[in-house]
């Protein structure tokens, strides 16, 4: 056990996939020197060269398009993107070359490509700085988009987003880079939780809350304090969003009989929504209260003094869980 | 503005060329090529051949076999020259027009015309033939190409047995963004990769006006590598000329930028109305420097051919064409399930799922009819 940032267990998950396969690079703008702008690559380059750690021109499309040329000579190369707003100078390549090149090649070609995303608000930023894409991309056929919540996730998951021979897009809660916890690192690649599997961060009797990425800590945080009013709350971290956890997600739900779904990004065409009518759809018997969504405004990220009012927090949180109970 | 009746009537005076449209070898102070009698019979069989495979394709179009056909029509010496050009451990890229280059890496006509048909959306394994799929949104493969060249030099195959990548663009792609980034990324890292560019002078209708105030070949020299025009209707030169600028690459000198300067003769796709924006003397024009006929010439006038051989290459293209069309009448169509295939190389449940229920819905058909 050792105890970890969320922002060094990534780290140290890509050093051990560094070490374990030469072929695994990465590649983003300022992750050499400076280790990256939330130094997630810190020391990589000293220790792997430039020729692994690769600087890249500040282009996003490039470091995707050239990532994809690397991986068709077998590389697999794990892309930073600085900021969840800048990767859509990259969606064209994402979207129309990394998710569909296999398919094109009947199977032929793999892209072992990581697209790793630092996501969500709550640190004061700049506008294109603090945005939730991941309904984008779980619309993309082609890729897995995964989320981790807390750094003994984020440092296997990395790992597995660097074995598997799909693209995937790896989204990091860049509030929670700096939260600490303990991590074992000796468990070997077949102890892990499935890279599709989704974890009850904390098991409960009376309503489930679905969250992922950032959400999970706020989402544990209203369920203690639910506890207190004698509610017991069951939170499910999904972990991956595509492909989703669906059985898991049906056996907590089917259980509780209520849910609650939250994330950052927007609530109208959100993720949320494919969770509310998936769950409508396999587990409406067990239902006691309409599946209801806590996310952000259908608005554009508010300027950072505003995002306190713009994301979901345990006062929101627990007023959905109110109006579940209420139905 | 109207399309430019003048375009292309002279040759630009930077122009890289060794055989005149007449057939004549002129010299050149930088490049040179030699070869054997029997080497230029093969460069005129490529041609012939490929061209016809293309006409085949169009009518094949026309008849309602394929939804949509991309001609070469014109562009056969820039694609042939330039394929031949390329070593086994070459890899190239190409856009949806590439069927000389396609020929010359030894992939198999049909698996071109099967994208167009719509039985598949590429479907050859670009490792085998070191020629990648058709990629159609534009200009999005030369990241690619330049990657894959970034890939060779962390092999450590760069040197004099190393190998380079060439990639295929139109003078439309010039405008893309990631064309620009293929550019700069290739010339920080000095990257093994030949950029050929074909201006064919029309991107779909617009004319080369509408994409770039300068000659195309010129943009290298802000990015930091050579940039040269060679007559793209010259099969000669575009070898000569893609031969040293792979040498270079693979000999750990970066990048070149070639401008192929040729003319599309055809259409842009079989959907294409060229008559709505250019006129018919620009065709005239080009028509007289047609790649074919002035090899045909120079094998002609040096007697390193007799009339038996050029028959005996155009049998065998007619022979080809009828081989193409038979066999692309018989490719079958994709089972219904396929659809799932291929999407994701490991196990994915969605995709199981959603299979499964299709699998299910079509079986009740099924049911239905043998309960009838």
């Amino acid at each position: 056990m050792t105890t970890l940032t969320l922002a060094k267990a990534l780290n140290e998950g890509m050093r051990k996939a560094m070490e374990d396969d030469p072929k695994v690079l990465v590649m983003g703008e300022d992750v050499g020197k400076l280790g990256g702008v939330f130094r997630v690559t810190d020391g990589l380059q000293k220790d792997f060269g430039e020729d692994r750690v690769i600087d890249t021109p500040l282009a996003e499309s490039g470091i995707i398009g050239t990532a994809i040329g690397l991986a068709l000579r077998g590389y697999r190369p794990v892309c930073e993107i600085q900021f969840d707003g800048f990767v859509f100078p990259a969606a064209d390549q994402i979207i129309t070359q990394l998710a569909k090149m296999p398919l094109r090649s009947l199977g032929a070609i793999r892209l072992p490509v990581v697209v790793r995303i630092p996501c969500g608000g709550g640190i004061g930023a700049v506008e294109h700085h603090s945005e939730s894409p991941e309904a984008y991309f779980t619309h993309t056929a082609g890729l897995r988009v995964v989320a981790c919540s807390n750094p003994a996730d984020a440092y296997t998951m990395i790992q597995q987003a660097i074995r598997c021979d799909d693209p995937v897009v790896f989204f990091e809660p860049k509030r929670r880079y700096w939260d600490k916890a303990e991590v074992d690192t000796s468990p070997g690649e077949g102890d892990w939780p499935a890279f599709d599997q989704a974890r009850v961060a904390r098991s409960g009797a009376d309503i489930t809350l679905l969250a992922y990425g950032p959400m999970v800590k706020t989402c544990l945080e209203a369920a203690a304090a639910a506890e207190e009013d004698g509610r017991s709350v069951e939170v499910v971290d999904l972990r991956s969003l595509n492909p989703l956890d669906m059985p898991a997600v049906a056996e907590s739900v089917r259980r509780t009989g209520r849910c609650v779904v939250v994330h950052e990004a927007p609530v109208f065409s959100g993720y949320g929504a494919e969770l509310a009518a998936r769950i409508t759809e396999e587990c409406f018997y067990s239902l006691e209260a309409p599946v209801l969504r806590v996310g952000g405004p259908s608005t554009p990220y508010p300027p950072s003094r505003l995002e306190e009012h713009y994301l979901p927090d345990l006062d929101r949180v627990l007023d959905a869980v109110d109006r579940s109970f209420a139905f | 503005m109207t399309a430019d009746a003048s375009r292309g009537a002279q040759a630009p005076p930077e122009l890289v060329q060794l055989l005149t449209p007449e057939g004549e070898r002129v010299e050149h102070p930088d490049y040179d090529i030699d070869l054997t009698p029997e080497e230029v019979r093969g460069l005129y069989r490529d041609l012939v051949m490929i061209r016809r495979v293309d006409l085949e394709a169009v009518a094949l179009q026309r008849q309602g076999e394929l939804g949509i056909w991309a001609s070469l029509l014109g562009q056969e010496a820039a694609q042939i020259g330039s394929g031949r050009a390329l070593t086994e451990a070459d890899m190239a890229f190409p856009t949806y027009r590439e069927h000389g280059v396609a020929w010359c890496r030894g992939v198999d006509p049909l698996n071109l015309l099967g994208l167009f048909r719509g039985v598949n959306h590429g479907g050859w394994n670009p490792a085998e033939h070191n020629f990648h799929l058709y990629t159609i949104v534009i200009g999005s493969q030369t990241l690619h190409a330049v990657g894959y060249a970034m890939g060779i030099q962390r092999d450590g195959a760069v040197g004099e047995d190393g190998a380079a990548t060439i990639v295929y663009f139109g003078d439309g792609a010039t405008s893309q963004g990631d064309v620009n980034e293929s550019f700069i990324w290739a010339s920080v890292f000095n990257a093994p990769v030949v950029f050929f560019c074909q201006n064919n002078q029309w991107a779909i209708s617009e004319p080369l006006e509408k994409q770039s105030r300068i000659p195309l070949y010129r943009r290298a020299s802000g990015f930091g590598f050579p940039g040269i025009r060679v007559d793209g209707n010259d099969v000669f030169a575009c070898l000569a000329v893609t031969r040293q600028a792979l040498k270079n690459a693979r000999e750990g000198q970066g990048p070149t930028l070639i401008e192929a300067f040729t003319y599309r003769m055809g259409a842009h796709t079989t959907s294409d109305d060229p008559t709505r924006y250019r006129v018919q003397d620009e065709l005239e024009a080009w028509k007289l420097k047609d790649p074919i006929e002035r090899v045909r010439a120079y094998l002609f006038k040096n007697q390193l051919a007799d009339q038996a051989f050029f028959d005996k290459i155009d049998a065998e293209a007619d022979e080809l064409g009828r081989d193409v069309r038979r066999r692309c009448l018989e490719m079958p169509d994709p089972e219904p399930l396929e659809i799932f295939d291929h999407v994701y190389t490991e196990p994915h449940r969605l995709m199981d799922e959603e299979r499964a229920r299709f699998a299910a819905y079509l079986a009740g058909f099924e049911s239905e009819e043998s309960s009838r």
